[in-house]
């Protein structure tokens, strides 16, 4: 790959390259507030942001082009722990962390910080338990791993459809993200903003696979941080709580705890529900009292978590390093990135709903006469999207607070709007949603493609398959599965939120205990993975089927959000009954396991061939 | 191979035990911490009512460094074993 003609290898560059494209993204950033005070109209600059940084990636793409196998899987194994970290933070924050994840604080205060607590966490048993021995294993897939391990096409088969359930549910999500941004800054329907998405996607992971992929997960990582950063930033600015807002917050949540006294919140209910929206009727910082939410808060906390340890989008990450002291490190740094991002969504729910509430500050509209409020821009726009409604049930014509009605996904979006920050931050946020959602897009439709043509194509149907034809392979399912996932979006089946949720709890039910197992216990065998895959699975599912559409009472609270319980108890179970009552592994497959646990010597599967 | 029996089992008891430690850590800042919430926003830290702030941010600081940590620790045993990559 040669970028620019510079002395010494790409690898060695990084820095100086990703240095150079931050430092021309600001530029591009103060060229856009240039040309905004000089009239650009708000929409052009969106389109422009959009535009722009698609653009970038998809020249990434098309210079990380590949026709080698270990390019085009793992990246030739040679991505810096701190580069790969940053890949793997973009391609864990989805369109749910970026676009939601503050709306859902925002509108259920701390029980939504089950998502910040469990999407964090996970990665400690990530680097504990997983990352650094798939990393000795050599693997190009995690089934490869499954497979392996346990040995036998049916225990490399389930792995592979466990993978594709949970990752398909989860592309579906963030290409719905993508078509929503697209749809709101280029002025396209839905449904056109969904395959422009798809483009987008595909251009960035079509050529290059998993080395493309890594390139421009670094870029989009770059570009997501800063438009997450820089608006909180600013309103921490304009209300007083200076430039590291996250750490001084407390204030502003001390305010809004009076407000919330002020406002009557949580005495006063709407008179009606609107669907999709929500009103504020939750204190913010107020956690239940219950026991019953407490068990919630965790069990929410820890199906996020084995699902983080469980997804093989993430996992395939570490592949790519090229020790496996590199690939612990770069779990490390991979969570530091993503804290970055995670520690400022609760901060930007603070600082928004302090927007709103607070009298004292211009932008409030709780309180404010009906009209007034009808008459603001933002409230206006969205409206008109139907994302916004007032009912003034009590007729005063005076807005409460719970005569406001908002989708909590638009949160984010809407903040720079909301607190009154120029367009050109509107723009920018746009381009950081869109970033977020296709790297993990890219991410989840690689992992699946890979999983297909490495797995079930060249281990199972055609194991004497050429490369050329493999990569060929590997190429025609990432686009089928694409397009696949963009058709299944444009139905809109579930909210983002939601179907990431599932996703979590599909890789956990069948995932988490085989991958565990079989690193930590060398007693493990294959007809025990195979009963904990496939009883942890379909426990799950039917769970989810009968929680979630069958209309049964949640067992102890655990709802559709957090089936992962049900099916990882299930798998647990029957992965240890079934393994103690059949015959250990063989010496060789013992041997195996000794060998991934040292960091020592080449990858398992060099040593074998 | 040529390494020992007894150098990987004492290799493995040691990753073991920095495991069963780590794992610890991340219980308590992972559930037993938020399952008291309630009772923890009684007590104010940084003006943050603490259950809030352990949810928000305390947490995840704590993963964060212990990480680092982890990672630390585990390169120093593989060196002290022998088992560290070339």
């Amino acid at each position: 790959m040669s970028m620019f003609e510079m002395k010494g290898s790409f690898i060695e560059n990084l820095p100086k390259i990703y240095g150079l494209y931050t430092g021309g993204f600001i530029l591009f950033i103060l060229l856009m507030s240039v040309l905004e005070y000089f009239g650009l109209k708000a929409d052009t600059i969106g389109i422009l942001f959009v535009g722009f940084t698609i653009a970038i990636y998809a020249v990434i793409g098309w210079l990380s082009r590949t026709m080698q196998v270990d390019a085009y899987y793992v990246a030739g194994r040679q991505v810096p722990a701190v580069f790969n970290g940053m890949a793997t933070a973009a391609d864990w924050m989805s369109g749910a962390s970026f676009v939601a994840m503050a709306g859902g604080i925002y509108a259920g205060g701390h029980a939504y910080l089950a998502f910040v607590v469990g999407w964090t966490g996970g990665y400690v048993l990530v680097a504990v338990l997983m990352a650094p021995y798939l990393r000795k294993f050599g693997c190009y897939t995690v089934p490869d791993f499954i497979g392996t391990r346990y040995g036998g096409n049916l225990a490399r088969l389930l792995a592979v459809i466990v993978l594709v359930v949970a990752s398909f549910t989860y592309v579906t999500a963030q290409i719905n993200a993508t078509g929503t941004i697209a749809a709101r800054t280029l002025h396209v329907p839905f449904a056109v903003g969904v395959w422009f998405g798809l483009t987008g996607i595909l251009l960035c992971s079509m050529l290059g696979g998993m080395r493309a992929v890594t390139w421009t997960q670094v870029a989009q990582y770059i570009v997501l941080i800063i438009a997450y950063l820089v608006p909180v930033i600013w309103m921490s600015n304009k209300q007083g709580f200076g430039v590291i807002p996250q750490l001084v917050y407390g204030d502003a949540v001390a305010r809004i705890a009076e407000l919330e006294v002020m406002h009557r919140v949580g005495e006063l209910l709407p008179a009606e529900k609107v669907p999709y929206m929500s009103a504020l009727t939750i204190k913010h910082a107020v956690a239940s009292e219950t026991a019953l939410k407490a068990w919630q808060f965790v069990t929410l906390v820890a199906c996020m978590m084995l699902g983080t340890a469980s997804l093989p989008h993430v996992l395939m990450r570490y592949f790519t390093t090229p020790t496996v002291r590199d690939a612990r490190a770069s779990v490390a740094w991979s969570l530091f990135f993503i804290f970055l991002l995670y520690f400022t969504a609760p901060a930007l729910a603070t600082f928004t709903k302090l927007q709103v509430l607070d009298p004292n500050l211009t932008t409030s509209i709780i309180g404010k006469s009906v009209a007034q409020v009808q008459a603001i821009e933002w409230v206006r726009q969205w409206h008109s999207v139907d994302f916004v409604r007032i009912i003034d049930f009590n007729k005063d014509g005076i807005l409460q607070v719970n005569e406001f009605f908002m989708r909590p996904d638009i949160v984010v979006l809407a903040t720079p709007e909301i607190a009154g920050l120029p367009y050109v931050i509107s723009g920018l946020v746009a381009a950081g949603g869109m970033a977020a959602a296709m790297s993990t897009a890219d991410g989840l439709l690689l992992a699946i493609a890979n999983a297909l043509s490495h797995d079930l194509y060249y281990k199972m149907i055609d194991p004497k398959a050429e490369t050329s034809r493999r990569l060929i392979v590997a190429r025609v399912l990432l686009l089928a599965i694409g397009i696949a996932g963009a058709a299944a979006a444009s139905f809109r089946l579930t909210g983002i939120l939601g179907a990431v949720a599932w996703a979590f709890c599909f890789a956990s039910s069948g995932l988490f205990f085989p991958l565990v197992l079989g690193i930590w216990w060398k007693r493990a065998n294959r007809a025990g993975a195979i009963a904990g895959m496939a009883v942890g699975f379909s426990a799950g599912s039917w769970y989810l089927y009968m929680v979630h559409f069958a209309g049964m009472t949640p067992w102890l609270g655990i709802d559709h959000l957090r089936f992962g319980i049900i099916g990882m108890t299930a798998s647990l179970i029957a992965m240890v009954v079934v393994t103690l009552l059949t015959p250990p592994p063989d010496a060789e497959t013992q041997a195996m396991v000794d060998e991934i646990r040292i960091p020592k010597g080449r990858t398992y599967l060099e040593q074998s061939h | 191979m040529s390494i020992s029996t007894a150098d990987r089992d004492n290799y493995w008891r040691r990753t073991r035990s920095l495991m069963i430690f780590h794992l610890v850590i991340w219980f308590i800042f992972s559930f037993v911490v938020h399952w008291f919430a309630s009772a923890l926003n009684q007590v104010s830290v940084f003006d943050f009512p603490l259950g809030f702030y352990m949810a928000a941010q305390g947490s995840l600081i704590v993963f964060v460094v212990q990480l680092f940590a982890f990672v630390w620790q585990q390169d120093r045993i593989d060196r002290e074993c022998g088992m560290a990559e070339d």
